[in-house]
């Protein structure tokens, strides 16, 4: 495989090959057995302890058998939002297995899983991990049933939708317009290394990951670290709910990806490159190990690539296996390198000691894309889209309570209300920017522009990625279950604010729902969500709190009706009934 | 020698060696930063109990996994990051299952110092009552998941001979645990594995037979605490003349043992003076089952079990000026949730059908309209009533109680002693 290929531009010690391993024994037989486990234990003379650990920690490695047909189901909000329930039962119905098991045969194993970055065509699931969309419950029936017949999947499975609903006012696109492999590489020589981190100045290109950190001060890092050899680490791991951007873009022109890679690694004098692909897009792995293929072919990947004589660069993909930390791009090199995908602390930056400890720039796949696109088409076609501090166009993943959900390239500059104009947003209400770490926003914000950075506007909206639009009758209190259930699940485990606030937070919620809590309730949340934003260790605890402190802030009246009214809260809200349910049971 | 920076710890300007750890150079300069997974040796530092969060540069940072560097501004007492750091150890006390009373650890145990040294009551959270194993099946340990706070020391420093791991995380989220590996655990020799104990900050991690090595009282947080603050007199500002106004108190034990009754009644002669000032009303040491007239202080030993331990809170609160939970029982549900992780019939047969002293097939468990029904799972007293104050303590020391209670009733000041705080 191209792991070889890619291994003599940096020895990788065996055990990076671990996930991969781990793959290999979970699809031969739907689950890693004890065996497998004594086996790689002893492969890598490791502690079997330790194998356990890194298998227990993804959630899609199994320890026992997971079906012949493993059916994933999405649980996120956008999911819910059109029918999950109703889906749920079909296949519960249909395959005879109970969420999260398999039926007695064997045959088929249905589990939950977050958001697989298919929200613009709600409800989805991966079977064996290949994407089914726009279910209902007559087409879970048929697919099931066609399964039982033994017809493969690869003839029945959706190809998903590229949806690219909007690009710009005059149709122009940075992103999606045709792309000639090699046309960045080629003004490379011209421009050195300088120049390209200098354009990327210039256009104030900013972490498309959601962190908006500019590029150029992480590659000018990387550049000046002396240590070597360096790595490029494209992140594909896209696990934000509701954001699908990355997808379209691997589908579509995976070369702009690809060669904002080697951009990159002429940049700062690397080596070695990574793609970390979150296994929910598995079945865009083919497509992206061709177009890796063709530019080997090509010489635009190897030695001297792209001809420049000293520069040899390649690149190889490393599978996720199901863990929305493993996004955090420490957590993510932890992954790569075939560990537990546990954020590192800031002791060391990854442009410092990063992938095995070497220099390394982690940059999503949008920033790449922009990479290739700015060095292909000059700063100043870049710099005319957008704003003043803000140049150039941003892909938005619209989804939720609207007539047109997909993928919209906006320009910099663009309101909200114009967005949802444009997909045609029904009755928004609650409307969530940048997934459940963003920030929620109501109609009163319509007229805040989408921006990177405050301009002459006082407010601006820094979107990640992800629109999703929620009408007034969707429970406000559902969509945050929702989000606390997923933070608590997608902890990884190792702080303390986030493994057990996640978990009271969810549980005052749910207090919320029963009609218990009081005022002094909603004050905890809020109390101990800033608490978890402060200390927690890394992005996902600190932001895991973010929709409720906004909801608490923007929709008071919205739980001044949910909460017990009497302030001196001398009476403690306590359901009686439920409380004696048990015995009453227990006793008949 | 290293280079020497300046920095300033909350105002003070300091000269220190640069790269070195923070959290060190400040407690060196007099600063008490609390901190749990931080361990010297250890490097890179593991930043991962959150306990030693201060303002860096104007950012929430913990300090140990901080350098020293020139012009680094720290803020270590600001009140929200006292607080911020309080509720980090209080959410270790709800999310584990703590008995200090019972365990092997308590008076060497980092985590329940931190307690005493943070002054912690209660915990704000919720206890998550997580059904957790103790898994005995390694050779020469015992691994007390109950207790682990996931430092993740064990995880990276103890190796045996052949370098490989004993212990790792499993799991995520909030499932986490640390899995031991019984193959690689054999092989560990004495001293390792006795180092595996002491390096862990609870009693999470016990040798077989090496546990109770040195006596309870004698251990190393027993006696001392570096907080300035305990037993410093305070200065007695009541302004009051004369003998102070008789006040009336009903004291009750719901699902208690009575220990706090019993440590109540343990003045010896003081408990003369105070029958001048005080009078009982309803309590178990009066014998009066019913309210007839309001309180000043109410005192609640012991849990909420049942519905009738509910309908007496209430009936407290509403009788009662103040009500003050007094034990560990009444503040978190103590020994007695020690069934709230095990389904109520479980427990129900266990105690009334299985146990030892029934008689097989001669017993019954007793359903009668005059009982009162189990609830699901023990309560707090706070998840019933507001509660105004909370004693700690297992039980609580007699001189802390009465301090407390003299302070609500007549605004006395006292000062808590170290001992009197800490008393289990
Ligand atoms: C919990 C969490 C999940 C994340 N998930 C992703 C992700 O899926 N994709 C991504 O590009 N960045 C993700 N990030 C951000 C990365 O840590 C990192 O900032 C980013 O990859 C840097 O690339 P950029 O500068 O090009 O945005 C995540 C961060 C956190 C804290
Ligand atoms: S914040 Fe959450 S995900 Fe991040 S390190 Fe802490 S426990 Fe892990
Ligand atoms: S580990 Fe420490 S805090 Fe926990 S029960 Fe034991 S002594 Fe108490
Ligand atoms: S067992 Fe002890 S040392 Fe290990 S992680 Fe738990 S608390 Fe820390
Ligand atoms: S001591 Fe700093 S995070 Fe634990």
């Amino acid at each position: 495989m191209d792991a070889q290929h890619a291994n003599t531009y940096l020895i990788e010690p065996p055990r990076t090959q671990m996930l991969n391993r781990l793959w290999e024994f979970q699809r031969a037989k739907q689950y890693i057995s004890d065996a497998d486990i004594i086996t790689l234990a002893k492969d890598y003379n490791i502690s079997e302890i330790e194998i356990e650990g890194i298998v227990s920690f993804y959630h899609f490695f199994h320890r026992k058998p997971a079906g012949k047909y493993t059916i994933y189901l999405n649980n996120s909000m956008t999911s819910h939002m059109k029918g999950f329930n109703r889906i749920l039962e079909a296949f519960e119905r249909e395959t005879a297995a109970k969420a999260g098991s398999t039926d007695p045969t064997g045959t088929f194993g249905l589990f939950l899983t977050p958001c697989i970055g298919l929200s613009d065509q709600e409800p989805a699931a991966l079977i064996n991990f290949y994407p089914f969309t726009n279910l209902n419950t007559l087409k879970v029936r048929n697919i099931i049933t066609q399964l039982k017949k033994g017809v493969p999947l690869e003839e029945i499975y959706d190809k998903p939708k590229k949806n690219i609903l909007f690009t710009t006012e005059d149709k122009a696109s940075i992103f999606f317009s045709e792309f000639k492999s090699g046309s960045a590489i080629s003004s490379l020589v011209a421009l050195q290394p300088d120049g390209v981190i200098n354009a990327l100045r210039e256009t104030r290109l900013s972490g498309r990951g959601g962190a908006f950190y500019p590029t150029w001060m992480k590659w000018q890092a990387a550049a000046d670290e002396k240590a070597t050899p360096k790595v490029v680490v494209c992140n594909a791991d896209e696990g934000e709910p509701g954001t699908f951007k990355d997808r379209v873009l691997l589908h579509d022109v995976p070369e702009t990806v690809i060669e904002g890679m080697i951009v990159c690694a002429y940049a700062v004098g690397a080596s070695f490159g990574l793609i970390y692909l979150r296994a929910e897009y598995t079945w865009l792995q083919n497509r992206i190990e061709k177009a890796l293929q063709r530019y080997r072919d090509k010489g635009l990947l190897g030695k001297s690539c792209g001809g420049i004589t000293n520069f040899n660069f390649d690149i190889r993909l490393q599978l996720g296996a199901g863990s929305y930390v493993c996004g955090e791009e420490t957590a993510l090199l932890e992954s790569a390198e075939g560990k537990r995908g546990e954020p590192r602390t800031r002791w060391f930056y990854p442009v410092q000691k990063g992938y095995l400890n070497l220099p390394t720039v982690v940059n999503n796949v949008e920033t790449f894309s922009a990479v290739t696109r700015i060095v292909e088409l000059g700063v100043d076609c870049f710099r005319s889209y957008g704003i003043e501090k803000s140049p150039g166009t941003k892909i938005i993943s619209v989804s939720g309570d609207c007539k047109y959900p997909g993928i919209y390239e906006i320009e910099w500059g663009m309101t909200l209300g114009e967005l949802l104009d444009k997909c045609g947003a029904e009755d928004p209400h609650y409307i969530q920017e940048s997934g459940p770490s963003g920030t929620v926003l109501t109609l009163d914000e319509q007229d805040v522009p989408f921006a990177m950075f405050a301009e002459f506007f006082s407010q601006h909206i820094r979107c990640g990625g992800a629109l999703t639009i929620f009408n007034k009758n969707r429970d406000i209190l559902d969509i945050l279950l929702n989000y606390a259930d997923f933070y608590k699940k997608e902890s990884c485990g190792i702080c303390t604010p986030c493994r057990a606030g996640n978990y009271f937070i969810e549980r005052k919620l749910e207090r919320l729902k029963n009609g218990l809590a009081n005022h002094e309730d909603i004050e905890e949340l809020k109390q101990w969500s800033i608490i978890m934003r402060h200390t927690s260790r890394c992005g996902l605890g600190k932001t895991a709190t973010n929709s409720l402190i906004n909801t608490i802030e923007k929709f008071e009246e919205y739980f001044d009706g949910m909460i017990q009214q009497d302030k001196s809260a001398l009476n403690v809200g306590f359901d009686m009934e439920a409380a004696i349910r048990d015995y009453e049971e227990f006793k008949n | 020698m290293a280079k020497r920076v300046n920095i300033t710890i909350d105002g003070r300007n300091i000269l220190a060696e640069e790269g070195r750890n923070l959290v060190e150079v400040a407690s060196e300069n007099g600063f008490f930063i609390p901190s749990l997974c931080y361990f010297e040796t250890i490097d890179p530092p593991l930043g991962t109990c959150r306990t030693c969060t201060c303002r860096i540069n104007g950012k929430f940072s913990p300090a140990c996994t901080e350098k020293v560097r020139e012009g680094l501004t720290i803020e270590v007492n600001a009140p929200d990051l006292k607080d911020m750091r309080k509720a980090l150890v209080e959410m270790m006390f709800a999310e584990g299952n703590h008995i200090c009373p019972s365990c092997e650890k308590s008076g060497n145990c980092d985590l329940q110092h931190m307690g005493y040294e943070l002054g912690i009551a209660i915990s704000r959270f919720p206890h998550l009552f997580k059904d957790r194993l103790i898994d005995y099946d390694a050779k020469r340990m015992i691994m007390e998941h109950n207790r682990c706070i996931k430092c993740m020391r064990c995880v990276v420093e103890i190796k045996n001979d052949d370098g490989k791991n004993v212990f790792s995380y499993q799991n995520r989220g909030n499932e986490t645990y640390v899995g031991i590996d019984y193959k690689e655990e054999k092989k560990l020799t004495r001293e390792q594995a006795v180092h595996a104990m002491n390096i862990c900050p609870t009693g999470a991690i016990i040798v077989r037979g090496e546990s109770y090595g040195m006596p309870f009282g004698f251990r190393k947080f027993d006696k001392k605490s570096t907080r300035p603050d305990y037993g410093t007199p305070v200065k007695n500002n009541n302004k009051r003349n004369g003998k102070p106004a008789k006040k009336t108190i009903a004291t009750v034990s719901l699902a208690g043992c009575f220990g706090c009754h019993m440590s109540l009644l343990d003045i010896d002669t003081e408990l003369l003076d105070l029958v001048e000032l005080i009078s009982f009303h309803k309590s178990p040491l009066t014998d009066i089952k019913e309210f007839s007239k309001r309180c000043d202080v109410g005192i609640v030993e012991g849990s909420v079990c049942n519905d009738e331990n509910v309908e007496t809170l209430r009936a407290f609160r509403e009788h009662c000026d103040l009500l003050v939970a007094v034990g560990e029982c009444a503040i978190w549900g103590g020994l007695p949730s020690m069934r709230n992780s095990i389904p109520l019939g479980e427990c129900m047969e266990e105690a009334y059908l299985n146990c030892v002293t029934s008689e097989e097939g001669n017993t019954i468990i007793p359903y009668h309209k005059d009982l009162p029904k189990m609830l699901d799972r023990v309560y707090e007293s706070r998840e019933i009533v507001k509660i105004d104050y909370f004693i700690p303590g297992c039980p609580p020391d007699a001189q802390h109680i009465w301090k407390a209670v003299k302070n609500l009733l007549w605004d006395e000041n006292y000062s808590i002693l170290y001992s009197e705080f800490k008393y289990d």
